[in-house]
């Protein structure tokens, strides 16, 4: 128990003071401050000028569009092309939109393992090239966001965010990370598999490749996609503890600084600060329940002459240390980054319970640049319902929220369960998930949930038993992961142009103010009702009903 | 289309950037700085690659330590886990045959590692318990004193991270090739 309160004070609380400085520098990247390499962005892509939220978001849209293509094309015909040294060969068309639609998304939903599907360029020049700049789209989204509701005259220009984005902030940052794991033994090599005979004189073929580079920005920009079938939790992706610390705190880092960066756009710090201590409060409520269900035995063992004092070690690596696995469950579903240090369909059901409330959730941190979109739809209902409450106009930062702002959220917000509950619904009654899943009973129900509320929350990690690599659940979660993409993205910066457009009213004493503990905790209770009630029902067939059946 | 353009040509600068020059430096410095880490870890005693120090593989003679179970049978160009329920029953029955080869009983319990599967199914360690668990069974198929195998069990054995994560591991490949350069 020591030593998994040590290891969460170190990552996540040392995270947590690396995200002020960095969310500082965050800020000032998205004001212009560095005006020297804004003058090279705009001379490389042309398109300057100031956006509104619709040439905003159509611009997004159109850069969206072509990294869907480009990606899609390389994937298709990677057989053809070079940097192939295992000789992968063709791959199905669904698999390629389902992979193509998950890393476009930053989702990183995989339908397949990278050391026997794709060759060194499709995961290079097209996977971990989506991994930059898919989440340089979640970020200048964001910095549009705070922008219009701030109250600036314009949004910025889309494609001068994008590579602030990815040139100033992920690169230097993912250099440092890929160069540090590489030291710890992740492989950084362009040679194919290696052939090696064991002391016995058997054969083992050994995968490796260029994963330093690949792992690094996987980590840092909540996509989550592993370059190896099992993720973080491949001796090549993950090879020591300290390799394993990085990682983690490259999960939350800058989605932790995105609430600095909105608070001081916004000009409000104080305001930001209560939203980091609402994500936090969520995830230290998370951290614990997910640590203590994990700490008990594997069920499974119960009767035979195995001693049953070191908890849950199914699916679990012996170099991450006790902790790892429910911890990294916790943070990679809090954000929406996917990437895995222990299996989750081998969890205890509990603690399986809690990365996916977490994804039900998606906004205790989220991901980069999306979480905090996020939580303003989550915010802007919380100032709604407590403005119905005391019966006033209600007002965030000035701006009057309306019945047509309100549309949007309720749009925004609902999308989200409808997809999950409505997939699950669906691939539950029929064969397309039930011939599908690797168990029985409540825990395969839980597989097929877990899997929509990755899809949706572009989240990306599963419980990986199920065999997902059919046209029907590739077709159906490539959908979910795209609407559960673009309609959070779109629908907050329309709200922020519509509000734009009002006559911002001065705050007065009889305004709730979003700088005090009381909103802290009435944005913290309409997150409960609305985000997690309406998923109860879908928890207590799957988890709670396998715990309540097979736990003793 | 005044959005295409723009779009492809920041296709152009961010794929230029992020992908071929990222890489191209990470590369560099990794063959240049770490090359053994770089390459995969790849283990070469007196001549030809055993292994991987990083990747389990298969040990089944009494004479070698045996790793965790592995889900895909140590394939190093296939990794993966369980991904089975603990509560299923099929994790009892793996165990319990696991429990029949190395002999287990009440009275001598196994340790819970080597009969749960790793994540990844390569994963190279076994708790200390789990090697001084079979120091017996590889002492007797050597010829060896029991105490001198557990001499060099003790001498492998490192913490992962200190207070962080104080359980004692030891890695079977290097732990074996110790045992075949004592024999030698």
């Amino acid at each position: 128990m020591l030593a998994s309160i040590l290891t969460i004070i170190l990552v996540v609380g040392g995270t947590a003071l690396l995200s002020w400085p960095l969310g500082k520098y965050m800020a000032a990247l998205f004001s212009g401050r560095f005006a020297a390499a804004d003058r090279l962005f705009t001379a490389a892509t042309g398109g300057a000028g100031e956006q509104d939220w619709k040439t905003y978001s159509l611009a997004l849209i159109a850069f969206n569009v072509v990294m869907f293509g480009f990606v899609f094309l390389l994937l298709a015909t990677q057989h053809l092309l070079p940097f192939n040294p295992d000789g992968q060969g063709v791959a199905s068309l669904d698999l390629v939109f389902n992979t193509a639609a998950s890393f476009t998304t930053n989702t990183n939903l995989q339908h397949y393992s990278g050391e026997s599907t794709w060759s060194y360029l499709a995961q290079l020049g097209g996977l971990m090239w989506l991994q930059f700049v898919s989440a340089a789209t979640g970020i200048a989204a964001l910095a549009a966001l705070a922008r219009g509701i701030g109250g600036q005259a314009s949004m910025g220009n889309f494609f001068l965010d994008v590579q602030r984005a990815a040139f100033m902030l992920l690169l230097p940052v993912a250099m440092l990370l890929a160069c540090a794991i590489a030291l710890a033994g992740v492989p950084m090599t362009l040679e194919g598999a290696a052939a090696v005979t064991t002391l016995e004189g058997a054969t083992q073929t050994i995968a490796r490749g260029p994963a330093a580079a690949f792992v690094a920005i996987k980590q840092l920009g909540t996509n989550g996609g592993g370059f190896f079938g099992p993720n973080s939790t491949h001796p090549f992706e993950n090879p020591t503890f300290w390799s394993n610390a990085l990682e983690i705190i490259a999960i939350i880092l800058i989605p932790m600084a995105c609430v600095w960066m909105f608070g001081r756009i916004i000009g409000r710090v104080k305001h930001a600060a209560v939203i980091f201590g609402v994500m936090a409060a969520l995830l230290v409520i998370k951290l614990t329940a997910a640590v203590t269900f994990e700490a008990a035995p594997t069920q499974a063992f119960a009767d035979l002459a195995v001693p049953q004092d070191v908890g849950n070690l199914e699916g679990k690596e012996l170099r991450l240390g006790a902790t790892t696995g429910p911890l990294w469950a916790v943070l990679t579903t809090a954000t929406s980054n996917g990437s895995v240090g222990a299996m989750h369909d081998s969890l205890n059901p509990l603690t399986g319970l809690v990365p996916m409330a977490g994804m039900w959730l998606n906004e205790t941190f989220g991901g980069v640049g999306v979480g905090m979109i996020n939580m303003f739809l989550y915010i802007a209902l919380a100032v709604f319902v407590a403005g119905m409450m005391v019966g006033r106009t209600p007002e965030y930062l000035g701006h009057r929220i309306e019945g047509r702002e309100m549309r949007l959220v309720v749009l925004a917000l609902i999308a989200h369960p409808l997809l999950i509950l409505g997939g699950t619904a669906l691939f539950a009654a029929t064969p397309w998930g039930l011939d599908t899943l690797n168990n029985t009973g409540a825990h395969g129900f839980s597989e097929i949930l877990y899997e929509f509320s990755s899809a949706a929350a572009n989240n990306g990690s599963g419980f990986e038993g199920l065999g997902d690599n059919t046209p029907a659940w590739n077709i159906a979660t490539g959908l979910a992961m795209l609407i559960g993409r673009y309609l959070p993205i779109i629908v907050p910066l329309a709200i922020a142009g519509s509000l734009m457009a009002k006559r911002r009213s001065a705050e007065s004493a009889g305004t709730l103010s979003v700088e005090g503990p009381t909103f802290g905790v009435m944005l913290f209770i309409v997150i409960l009702i609305f985000g997690a009630l309406t998923f109860f029902p879908a928890a207590a067939l799957g988890p709670i009903a396998e715990h309540v059946t097979l736990m003793r | 289309m005044q959005y295409l353009l723009p779009s492809l040509r920041l296709w152009l600068v961010t794929f230029a950037i992020c992908v071929v020059g990222y890489t191209a430096l990470v590369l560099a410095f990794a063959q240049s700085v770490a090359p053994f880490q770089a390459n995969g870890s790849i283990i070469e005693a007196d001549g030809p690659a055993v292994g991987s120090k990083l990747i389990a593989q298969d040990f089944s003679s009494p004479r070698y330590f045996w790793p965790r179970p592995s889900a895909v049978d140590y394939d190093g160009m296939g990794a993966g886990g369980s991904n089975t329920s603990p509560t299923s029953p099929d994790l009892t029955d793996r165990a319990k045959e696991l429990i029949a080869r190395y002999g287990a009983t009440a009275d001598k319990p196994i340790p819970a590692d080597l009969v749960a599967a790793s994540g990844g199914g390569l994963d190279p360690h076994i708790s200390l318990e789990g090697a001084l668990y079979q120091a017996d069974r590889v002492a007797a198929a050597r010829g060896l004193p029991p105490a001198e195998v557990k001499r060099l069990i003790e001498a492998q054995a490192v913490s992962a991270a200190g207070p962080f994560a104080p359980e004692r591991i030891v890695n079977v490949l290097e732990l074996n090739l110790a045992l075949d350069r004592q024999a030698q």
